[in-house]
């Protein structure tokens, strides 16, 4: 009895794409190996005929070299045991005799296996033209073409799986890739084109002489299209619509609470020269929504918007390779720009990412270095809001500090964390213009686990932040620790309250920071330290479970150790 | 004619690979990704100080750490 269909391929093959078309659940896919670490779950089919489908990470083969990998040839172990499962084995078909390696190694499996040749639109028009009929009748199991993205060719996979079979190709170990070359030259015929112009740019990006030049010139752009995108967001619709329309309704609930009323105080907050103000009110209703929809989502979108495109491009593994060199440098090599680049969002999918790293002492330095000193978007929109009005020198001074302090800590944990670091190796997709229906529905489910996963927070956050008021404790926790970040920081004692509420939120914390006037000096010792000190619930669940306890107690030291030094070090030379 | 690493090659020209002086580790890492013996192989590109070499093998294109790519030898 068939209960379960597990979806196998190399990396980057279109797996996830084709999994969320079978089963309607969405999950990350991006133009480089490695974008899925952990399985995913979902289903097909009702009642009695329904069965799991699974993602797994992609794999070159069933040989594991890093724990993402290691968790897709384990669900292949265990499919094989519980013999109640059909591998759908997927197929970049413009690389058919790298990929048919693993298809081989399956057949060789007592499991059940049907082939989708998937990115066909991709082979065809790079003048790749492949029989699937007779790569089916050689291979005795059924051999479906397909366009995951568009959904041709995946209907025809849903009914071939009956015909699901295991493999009877026969061939001995040794004589593996001669079987495939044989198999190639069978089923496989590619037209020589000449080196397209689109090519041709591609290479410019991979030499160094061109390639680090456009590198450096491609980031300042992202990060001026994200900024243009997130502050125009802001000044032409978040804000308005808070401010005239808002604030408003807000006014009149204010009146109907009566302004010294705990109610008031909760859901309303401080009124600020008898109106309010969105930064610095600190209700639910006003600051608590105002923190999530006004100020973080609109970098939210501008973020993700340009990751995504970053990531559907193919970009990323480029410049991985560029920057390579810089990442020996902290003990890395350079695909850990991935994971770098998605704890810029958020860190828990970044702290994720690390399982592409082939040891465990680059993923622990990799973790560790993003929690220290990689602020999350929320935080940085937040940033933004506070020392924008300064410009460059209220914002630099943050970002160039926990630039450095990335630096020099990934060269101390290079020198200090035993182990090996490997090398780079790393298969280099082909660009790929974004499908944008694609990368809109990406966007969105990022957008969607923001609002559904940090809103719900941050009003708890604002809820909680007001029963501590109301109750003392933030005041008493204020002159408990209060003398010791004045003395260190220079910071009075109401930004404890701040620092401690980072451990639920760090976006909030820095809005804490509003209402004190604080000066941009420590405006900028308060966000750095922020950043540095302790990593948000969520960030610290994840690093639990990826680092495990002993981990996790070492880079909690390190992140508390530099958070002190720095935040002091900076309140003595600015 | 001549057998040299990777590293030595020139950029742009081809060759086939002949050995590759490492573990089993190694080798069956490199042969996952289509590079054994026997395989025409072309280097697209270097990097400055002696950052990764870039391949094409077929129709995929890798980046190889320098120092596994002194380690396969290919015969121009
Ligand atoms: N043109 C085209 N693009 C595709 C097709 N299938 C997937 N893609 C794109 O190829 C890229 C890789 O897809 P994923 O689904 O992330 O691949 P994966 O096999 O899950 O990759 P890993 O999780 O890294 O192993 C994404 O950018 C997809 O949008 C296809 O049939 N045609
Ligand atoms: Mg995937």
């Amino acid at each position: 009895m068939v209960k379960k269909i597990l979806l196998m391929g190399n990396p980057n093959v279109g797996k996830s794409v084709i999994f969320s078309r079978l089963t309607g659940v969405k999950v990350i896919a991006a133009n480089y190996p490695g974008t899925t670490v952990e399985f995913c779950r979902g289903c097909i089919g009702s009642g009695a005929s329904k069965v799991d489908v699974i993602d797994a990470p992609g794999t070159y083969s069933l040989e594991p070299t890093s724990p993402a990998e290691k968790v897709a040839v384990a669900l292949l172990e265990r499919a094989i045991e519980e013999k109640d499962t059909i591998i759908v084995n997927i197929i970049d078909a413009t690389n058919l005799e790298r990929n048919l390696n693993l298809t081989l190694q399956l057949l060789k499996k007592d499991v059940p296996v049907v082939v989708a040749l998937n990115l066909w639109d991709e082979a065809k028009h790079i003048g790749i033209s492949i029989d699937a009929e007779a790569l089916q009748s050689i291979l005795g199991i059924p051999v479906v073409s397909t366009v995951a993205i568009t959904g041709e060719g995946i209907k025809e996979l849903v009914t071939h799986l009956a015909n699901a079979k295991t493999g009877e190709y026969h061939y001995v170990d040794e004589e593996r890739w001669h079987e495939i070359g044989r198999i190639v030259d069978k089923v496989q015929v590619i037209k020589h084109k000449h080196h397209t112009i689109g090519e041709r740019l591609g290479d410019l990006t991979i030499h160094p002489w061109t390639g680090i030049p456009i590198a450096v010139a491609s980031l300042f752009l992202l990060f001026f299209v994200i900024r243009f995108i997130g502050e125009g967001l802001i000044t032409y619709i978040t804000d308005p619509f808070f401010d005239s329309l808002w604030a408003p309704v807000m006014m009149r609930i204010s009146v109907l609470l009566g302004a010294d009323s705990l109610l008031h105080k909760i859901i309303i907050g401080q009124l600020i020269d008898g109106s309010i103000d969105f930064g610095e009110s600190f209700g639910i209703l006003t600051t608590g929504l105002y923190v999530p929809f006004g100020a973080v989502l609109p970098y939210i979108l501008a973020f993700y918007f340009v990751l995504s495109v970053l990531e559907d491009s193919g970009y990323l593994p480029r410049l991985a390779i560029l920057l390579d060199n810089a990442l020996h440098a902290i003990g890395l090599h350079g695909m850990a720009i991935v994971p770098m680049f998605l704890a810029c969002g958020c860190n828990v999918p970044g702290v994720m990412a690390t399982r592409i790293l082939e040891t465990k002492r680059e993923r622990f330095i990799a973790a560790t270095l993003m929690s220290i000193s990689i602020p999350c978007v929320a935080q940085t929109a937040m940033i933004f809001g506070l020392l924008g009005k300064y410009g460059a020198r209220g914002l630099l001074p943050v970002f160039v500090t926990l630039f450095v302090v990335w630096l020099i800590t990934g060269n101390l944990l290079r020198l200090l964390v035993r182990g090996e670091s490997p090398e780079i190796f790393t298969e280099i997709p082909a660009y790929r213009l974004p499908h944008f229906p694609t990368l809109m529905k990406k966007l969105w489910m990022r957008i969607y686990s923001f609002l559904r996963e940090a809103v719900p927070f941050v009003l708890l956050g604002v809820l909680i932040v007001n029963l501590l008021y109301a109750l003392g404790a933030i005041n008493a926790a204020g002159r408990a620790i209060g003398p010791l970040t004045t003395w260190l920081f220079g910071l009075p004692f109401e930004a404890v309250g701040a620092l401690l509420m980072g451990f639920l939120r760090k976006d909030l914390a820095v809005g804490m920071l509003a209402p004190l006037d604080l000066t941009m000096k420590q405006l900028i010792i308060a966000s750095v330290v922020l950043t540095m000190s302790f990593p948000c619930i969520a960030t610290f669940m994840v690093l639990l479970r990826e680092l495990g306890i002993t981990g996790m107690i070492k880079a909690g030291a390190i992140m508390l150790c530099a958070a002190l030094l720095v935040g002091g070090t900076l309140n003595l030379i600015l | 004619m001549g057998r040299i690493s990777l590293t030595e090659m020139e950029e742009g020209s081809e060759g086939s690979v002949t050995s590759i002086e490492g573990g089993h580790g190694l080798r069956a890492r490199l042969d996952a990704m289509g590079i054994r013996p026997g395989v025409n192989i072309t280097k697209v590109s270097g990097q400055f100080m002696r950052g990764p070499i870039i391949v094409r093998v077929g129709t995929t294109q890798i980046a190889i750490g320098f120092g596994m790519a002194t380690r396969i030898i290919v015969e121009v």
